[in-house]
């Protein structure tokens, strides 16, 4: 018996480690990176300490109901039981955890502070369109990717021109829901530095699942000069004839002569089509395809010739056909897209 | 089993009445839907986003006034069948008397639970004081 103990204790305590480590990770509500986060972590650790708590009382007096003597019991006492344990401490709960529930809405629904940083995001059937609104009255159009300034108010406008997503970094914050034909509001703040996931958290259609982005939060003055870098146009090709700029530069004509441009936007060049993601700096993002590949050489190809493939129902077409000198020509310009 | 001889005067069980039952439980259920649907109304046509939410709130204390006063009197009715007669509880006899006084006092439990909810429901207002 105790041999046996003591070969299970080990057992449990990975098993336990083993569940505890889910709790952490870019996209745990549990591992907080934002004030919202926190204040809605903690809701769950009480609620589940709560749950805890009412759950071995209820053991408990199932126990003793079981093992306790009858007879001790007057008929009062069992009453006082019944309406006790059974009308007034539930009532009395249940009272107390939703006004605590309750009493932290405001604060997490309270408006960004005037000034501060002012990102749209509408979410389209299955990427993220960014607009960053800069302090000029400018606009920067981004996509599948946002970055925030540790310690700064991020007040996020959220809309959709198709159908229903929902816009949710569980590190950062609860979800807000992405409504056609209305706009939403939440607001961030992020407390720490670091890179976390986001995903659409309301069923779109068939790549629901296949529609995240990478949200890193910085230091401020990194944060300002990424959005320097973003806000200007595509680096201009370079003239010498290298077998490399070669292969941009046949992919910058490709990206042209195949309609890539009828659909997205490289800024500073002939591509402005507002059907897709804006590509200026498309190298520069840590993921492609809206969180689902690494941002490579191969990644591009696979994307531009299996886009149906690696996104079923995806409204961008495959280019399956061009030969795959196309392709590779194509990804490397893409990448030099920094 | 002992059967009981019933001298009471209990209603048949053609006119036992079983929608008194359901009547406060059905008023916790239009209490949440008038309280929700007129702020839904009102944020949508006449608030801003921030705008304010105060005649939302009297509406509700008025809704939860009147649904707290309906299931009072549902929960009265309960008890007077409850007390129907000289027998307490259990009810569980296979007699019209009993179920008169089971079906009272059934009533009695859902117009406690209906008032609690609808309580709980009317909390918002303590909380939420505009558009948001
Ligand atoms: C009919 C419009 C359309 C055309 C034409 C089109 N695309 Fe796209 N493209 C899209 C859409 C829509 C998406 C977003 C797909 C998604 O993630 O659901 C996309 C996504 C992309 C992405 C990923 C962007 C990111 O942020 O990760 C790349 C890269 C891309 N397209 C390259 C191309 C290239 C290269 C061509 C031409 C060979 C092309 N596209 C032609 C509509 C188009
Ligand atoms: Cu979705």
């Amino acid at each position: 018996m105790s041999g046996k103990r003591f070969i299970e204790c080990p057992v449990i305590v990975f098993a336990v480690a083993l569940v505890l480590a889910g709790c952490t990770g870019p996209q745990s509500s549990l591992d907080p990176a934002g004030r919202e986060a926190e204040r809605i972590a903690g809701l769950f650790w009480w609620m589940a300490g709560g749950a805890v708590v009412v759950w071995a009382l209820v053991v408990w007096l199932a126990w003793s109901a079981m093992h306790g003597r009858v007879s001790r019991h007057t008929e009062r006492q069992a009453r006082l039981y019944v309406i006790g344990g059974g009308v007034l401490f539930p009532t009395l709960v249940l009272a107390g955890l939703l006004a605590y529930g309750l009493g932290m809405m405001p604060a997490l629904l309270e408006p960004a502070p005037p000034g501060s940083l002012k990102i749209s995001v509408s979410g389209e059937q299955w990427w993220w369109r960014v607009r960053y609104h800069t302090a000029d009255g400018g606009e920067v159009e981004l996509a599948n990717e946002i970055r925030l300034p540790v310690g700064e108010p991020a007040s996020f406008e959220l809309e959709s021109p198709d159908v229903i997503h929902s816009f949710w970094i569980p590190s950062l914050a609860g979800k807000m829901d992405m409504i056609p034909g209305r706009r939403t509001r939440l607001v961030l703040h992020p407390t720490r530095t670091g890179t976390f996931r986001g995903q659409c958290a309301e069923f779109c259609g068939d790549s629901h699942a296949l529609m995240a982005f990478p949200v890193v939060v910085m230091e401020k003055d990194a944060f300002a000069a990424w959005l320097t870098a973003q806000r200007a146009p595509a680096a201009t090709p370079q003239a010498d004839a290298g077998p490399e700029a070669r292969r941009v530069n046949r992919g910058r004509d490709a990206f042209l002569e195949h309609g890539c441009s009828a659909c997205h936007t490289v800024r500073g060049t002939l591509a402005r089509g507002a059907i897709g993601p804006d590509l200026t700096h498309v190298g520069g993002r840590l993921t492609l395809g809206a969180g689902i590949l690494p941002n490579d050489h191969p990644s591009f190809v696979r994307w531009i010739a299996e886009t149906d493939r690696v996104k079923p129902g995806v409204l961008m077409p495959h280019y399956r056909m061009l030969p795959s000198g196309e392709h590779d020509a194509l990804a490397a310009y893409l990448e030099s897209l920094q | 089993m002992t059967k009981r001889i019933s001298t009471e005067d209990a209603p048949h069980e053609k006119r036992e009445n079983l929608w008194l039952l359901i009547v406060s439980p059905t008023i916790w259920a239009v209490h949440f839907l008038f309280s929700y649907i007129t702020a839904a109304v009102w944020c949508a046509k006449v608030g801003s986003p921030g705008g304010s939410l105060q005649p939302v709130r009297w509406a509700i204390a008025i809704y939860t006034v009147i649904a707290l006063i309906g299931i009072t009197f549902n929960g009265l009715s309960g008890l007077r069948r409850h007390n129907f007669g000289t027998e307490s509880l259990p009810h569980d006899f296979d007699t019209p008397g009993d179920r008169h006084r089971f079906l009272g006092f059934a009533t009695v439990l859902l117009a406690g639970l209906s008032a609690v909810a609808t309580l709980f429901a009317a909390a918002v207002v303590f909380y939420f004081f505009d558009c948001r």
